[in-house]
């Protein structure tokens, strides 16, 4: 189980979070929507620890840790290997190949054995279909196929949940695809996903819980069934027609 | 002619081999552990104590760039001996020739070429450290496999460029007493009164040198850049 509670973030004296409260259920799909700026990336990057909020507190199965007071390194590293991140830009390892990009993980971190490692990321590629690309380097790749390698990498981990920011967001449309349907089989296999997105038709697909943020606050916390059929919330029916373009 | 630069150049490249290379090759070795140390001091964000540390770095780095070589050549040999400490040097700090050249040669490559490695360092891109950190590794793991291997590539060419001046300015260590291949090509000039020639022949000697070196940037240039394909 993971879950924040009333996190706090600022930048620069702006606040980006506020008393935010949030849970993610393990063994489902966490689709975290907003306008730009209204610090679900924040929020995701906290999930990793890689932002740091001034207040607030982290559940992480049994453990609780408390942000105004720090998180120690042993515990943040502990943290760490059960959260992968997926970036936007991807953050391939450009001068490793991608097959060595998925082992290094293993190998550095969790002191997997390099045949055993070689065994898993041949797997994973296999299950992003991209066993024929094991010894291209990075820049070799396509954005959609860079962005399959960086999910295969991050499931190399064997985390217990996958945070995804924006992965599809530098993706033209047919790539994009590519990548969604990796992320759609991923969560019909109840992985434990949470995902930063613009994209609609993938939340009303894979999605079993939205959460809509708005000026560092949770507006939205339910089902997306509850989400698409929000007549109630003018806020939430603005959003759901400019993301559809229903009004072009 | 002939004759003069037939007698010259085996006592020449004699002293090249025996103290040009060896004083250019020590020193840049040693030159580049204090560069890479030093710029992993001037990149930490630790706070506390270790900001007098990171300020002694920094000062250290503006000295020697700031000052010039032979000037630097000259206190170190010559003026030390006159640094009297009681205890730990009462006589003054006397160094043989070599050892004071090496030094000096050492601690000013070290400077400019911390600076090189600091900046190679960051400009790798933030995304890097998050992804390696979102592995689970930790800042020193991260540095080494994945953040110092891309430096590498980025600071081939100013670390060959620093190298190759290394390889020139060993001719000052002649200010020292050091006998390597400029100080024997005065030697030489001063007996055979062949100024011309013998100034334009140890010049050359460099040239070759230092071209030698260039074909070994370009040779790890390649290595090193191996992943990066044309075209991308």
């Amino acid at each position: 189980m993971l879950k924040v509670e009333k996190l706090s973030k600022s930048f620069n004296g702006h606040q980006v979070l506020k008393d935010l409260t949030v849970d993610f259920p393990e063994h489902q799909t966490t689709v975290i929507l907003g306008p730009s700026g209204s610090g679900k990336s924040t929020l995701l990057r906290s999930l990793n620890l890689l932002e740091r909020p001034e207040a607030g507190k982290y559940y992480f199965d049994q453990q609780i840790f408390d942000f105004a007071k720090g998180i120690s390194s042993k515990d943040t590293l502990a943290i760490r290997r059960q959260t992968e991140m997926v970036f936007q830009g991807y953050n391939l390892f450009p001068h490793l190949t991608v097959l060595k990009n998925i082992m290094e993980g293993p190998i550095q971190v969790l002191g997997s054995k390099k045949a055993a490692a070689e065994v898993l990321a041949r797997q994973l590629l296999a299950k992003v279909s991209l066993a024929d690309k094991a010894d291209a380097y990075p820049n070799q790749l396509s954005g959609g196929q860079a962005q399959r390698v960086a999910i295969a990498r991050s499931l190399a981990m064997q985390p217990k949940y996958i945070l995804l920011d924006e992965p599809t967001s530098a993706l033209d449309p047919e790539l994009e695809l590519e990548v969604l349907k990796v992320l759609l089989q991923l969560s019909e296999e109840k992985k434990s996903l949470v995902i930063v997105t613009h994209n609609l038709a993938f939340a009303s697909k894979a999605a079993d819980k939205i959460v809509f943020i708005e000026n560092g606050q949770v507006l939205f916390d339910d089902s997306k069934q509850a989400f698409f059929a929000a007549e109630q919330q003018p806020r939430i029916k603005d959003f759901i027609s400019a993301m559809t373009f229903a009004k072009l | 002619m002939w004759e003069i630069i037939k007698t010259a150049l085996p006592q020449l490249i004699a002293a090249g081999l025996k103290y040009t290379i060896p004083i250019a090759l020590i020193s840049f070795a040693i030159g580049l552990v204090i560069a890479l140390i030093t710029a992993l001091i001037r990149i930490s964000t630790r706070g506390g104590f270790f900001k007098l540390i990171k300020l002694i770095f920094r000062f250290y780095v503006w000295l020697f760039r700031s000052t010039p070589l032979l000037v630097q050549l000259f206190i170190v040999y010559f003026g030390l001996p006159y640094l009297k400490i009681s205890g730990l040097a009462p006589n003054g700090i006397k160094l043989d020739p070599l050892t004071a050249g090496i030094i000096t040669f050492s601690l000013n490559t070290g400077a400019y070429c911390s600076e090189t490695i600091r900046a190679a360092i960051l400009s790798i891109p933030n995304g890097q450290w998050e992804a390696a950190y979102s592995l689970g590794m930790t800042k020193v793991k991260a540095l080494r496999r994945i953040i110092l291997p891309q430096a590498l590539r980025v600071s081939v060419p100013p670390l060959a460029n620093s190298f190759i001046s290394l390889v020139k300015d060993t001719s000052l260590a002649a200010s020292i007493t050091i006998v390597e291949m400029f100080e024997v090509s005065q030697q030489i000039a001063a007996e055979n009164y062949q100024p011309l020639v013998m100034y334009c022949l140890v010049a050359l000697l460099y040239a070759v040198a230092c071209t030698i070196l260039s074909w070994l940037q370009g040779y790890l240039e390649k290595v090193t850049s191996r992943y990066v394909v044309a075209g991308h």
